[in-house]
């Protein structure tokens, strides 16, 4: 089975929702225009990423009641294109989430919180948002996926949560700014990003889609370098560093199985062995106070 | 009988020369998308750039050509009646090499009345005058041409406190305050700034013969090399000592650091009402464009 993923590495603005409501239906045009039957866009698409104050002004709920959202449910409504749009959810309770929904005709398949927020150096997200508590794999009309964003999967658990969850393709996104200049021809955090998310395609066998914004905010730059990376490990498809992109790639699903016959990591994965040994280690951080 | 290679890798200096190199494309690439977008988001179309004819405004204004075109960045000379011939001429090279619109604008008559009021002012207080006489200049200028001020700061001055609060740190934008004195040379050069500014010994330029390394008693590429460990490495004052450098020097150069921080952050605001500016009325400098 084949499926054309499309990457919308654009760059939103801060707490212009509706310009960047704007953007995004036009990105999906693009993308249909191109074949894509999925379409990524990055972390918190709709809103832009160091929102401070600003998280209560943008924050929404994804449901056809929301004037944004419905014309995002529109866009894929007919099944032409499933979508994966990052915004700030809200509960009616005061709790914000950085979030991430999947669309598909017409419906909100899933919501993922994102469950590891940086509140550290340049990041002070655990100041403004409440923490995700849940790591769920779903389906979708092409197989069964899973979503993380940006911090949640510097995190090694979120993706084998996700993989033991029956996930074999992994969406990926993220606002990741750019640090850490040196001899390279790419920033630390760059070269850091792609080491991963290959070192979990290769260690999962399954596809890992990635789609990082582009752009600005306060000095901060955000590197983009979307990829897609194949069950072997191997970077499929590259966007552009520091560029706005719509990267549009046909993945072989069938890969998964052929590259798992070769190498049964997920056949021989021994989850109950996992899950025996993190309870005794959790007991015993908690009767020993480790 | 089988050989046995043994490697062993005896502990050595962390090679922070290796560490402070950059790679000069990706700056470039990242700081003229930065001019860019700082320039165009909030309106603005030109730029005003104070050109000393040393090598930290030589450089902005080059990355700053790139990013907004040489028609729309405006270069002030702004000298003082000591300033030396060569900063002019230096100036003077930039602005014919990328042909850049420019001003001369003599400050000599704006500070002077003031400096002559104190007979025993010391060379401190006059270089600060004149400083903040050249923001005032520029931020005149940027009303005038209707551009933004590029300030020309590095990183390493600005640890340092090597400025003039409201002087020379006075701007809308700051392209290489990430950027040490020797990251910086590298990219002036690999930009194409004029040799003789790369050549040339650092200097406020302020009476004959100053250099700005003689006055802080140390190089630097010494310096650099030791504000990389403790604040980009994280090393602590003896864990830096321990990398070859002399224990008073890491200890004057962190207190120098720490006592200069008022020049990097904002006034102090008396917290009163329950939403404070400063405190937690917090938007990004972007809101407001």
């Amino acid at each position: 089975m084949h499926l054309t993923v499309g990457l919308a590495q654009l760059y939103p603005k801060i707490g212009d929702v509706a310009a960047n409501l704007k953007a995004h239906l036009a990105q999906i045009e693009a993308a249909k225009a191109h074949g894509a039957q999925l379409l990524l866009f990055p972390e918190l698409s709709l809103t832009g990423y160091n929102l401070q104050d600003l998280v209560y002004e943008v924050a929404l709920q994804p449901t056809a009641d929301n004037p944004t959202f419905r014309q995002l449910l529109e866009a894929s409504g007919d099944y032409d294109i499933d979508l994966m749009i990052g915004f700030v959810d809200t509960d009616r309770r005061a709790r914000y989430f950085i979030a991430a929904a999947y669309l598909s005709g017409g419906a909100v398949v899933h919501v993922h919180h994102k469950v590891y927020l940086p509140t550290y150096t340049m990041f002070d997200e655990g100041r403004y948002f409440a923490w995700g508590d849940s790591v769920r794999a779903f389906e979708t009309r092409f197989g069964r996926f899973g979503m993380l964003i940006c911090e949640d999967f510097w995190h090694a658990s979120p993706p084998y949560l996700l993989w033991v969850d029956r996930a074999d393709v992994f969406l990926f996104h993220s606002a990741s700014p750019g640090r850490g200049l040196d001899a390279s021809d790419r920033l630390g955090s760059a070269r850091w990003v792609q080491l991963v998310n290959q070192a979990y395609a290769s260690l999962f066998t399954s596809y890992v889609l990635h789609c990082n914004r582009v752009g600005y905010e306060d000095g901060l730059n955000f590197w983009g370098g979307s990829t897609i990376i194949d069950p072997d490990g191997e970077i499929v498809c590259a966007a552009p560093m520091h560029e706005p992109a719509l990267c549009i790639q046909t993945i072989d699903l069938n890969q998964i199985r052929r590259t798992r016959t070769r190498l049964p990591l997920l056949r021989d994965e021994r989850t109950a062995l996992t899950a025996r040994e993190l309870a005794r280690i959790i007991q015993e951080l908690h009767e020993f106070r480790l | 009988m089988s050989m046995v290679t043994t490697f062993i890798q005896a502990q050595q200096h962390v090679d922070v020369d290796a560490l402070l190199r950059i790679n000069t494309d990706l700056a470039t690439k990242i700081i003229v998308g930065f001019i860019q977008d700082a320039v165009t988001k909030v309106g603005y179309t030109r730029a005003v750039i104070g050109l000393s004819g040393g090598i930290d405004s030589a450089l902005v204004a080059f990355l700053a050509a790139r990013a907004l075109g040489a028609e729309n960045v405006l270069a002030v000379r702004m000298p003082y009646r000591t300033s030396s011939e060569a900063s002019l001429t230096d100036a003077q090279a930039v602005i014919d090499q990328l042909g850049l619109p420019s001003l001369t604008i003599e400050i000599t008559p704006m500070v002077q009345p003031l400096i002559d009021l104190f007979p025993e002012m010391d060379s401190v207080r006059k270089g600060n005058i004149m400083a903040r006489q050249r923001m005032i200049v520029l931020y005149d200028q940027s009303a005038a041409w209707h551009g933004l001020v590029i300030g020309t700061s590095n990183k390493t001055e600005v640890l340092l406190g090597y400025s003039t609060l409201f002087g020379d740190s006075a701007a809308a934008l700051q392209p290489i305050e990430d950027l040490y004195k020797t990251q910086v040379r590298q990219l002036a050069r690999a930009l194409g700034v004029p040799q003789s500014i790369l050549d040339k010994a650092p200097s406020a330029d302020l009476w004959s013969g100053q250099t700005d390394e003689g006055e802080l008693g140390y190089t630097y590429a010494e310096v650099d090399r030791l504000l990389y460990l403790l604040v980009d490495g994280r090393y602590t004052v003896e864990e830096a000592a321990a990398q070859g450098f002399d224990l008073a020097f890491v200890e004057r150069v962190w207190r120098r650091v720490r006592l200069n921080h008022f020049k990097r952050t904002m006034p102090n605001v008396a917290k009163l009402s329950r939403r404070s500016i400063g405190h937690d009325f917090l938007y990004l400098r972007d809101w407001s464009g």
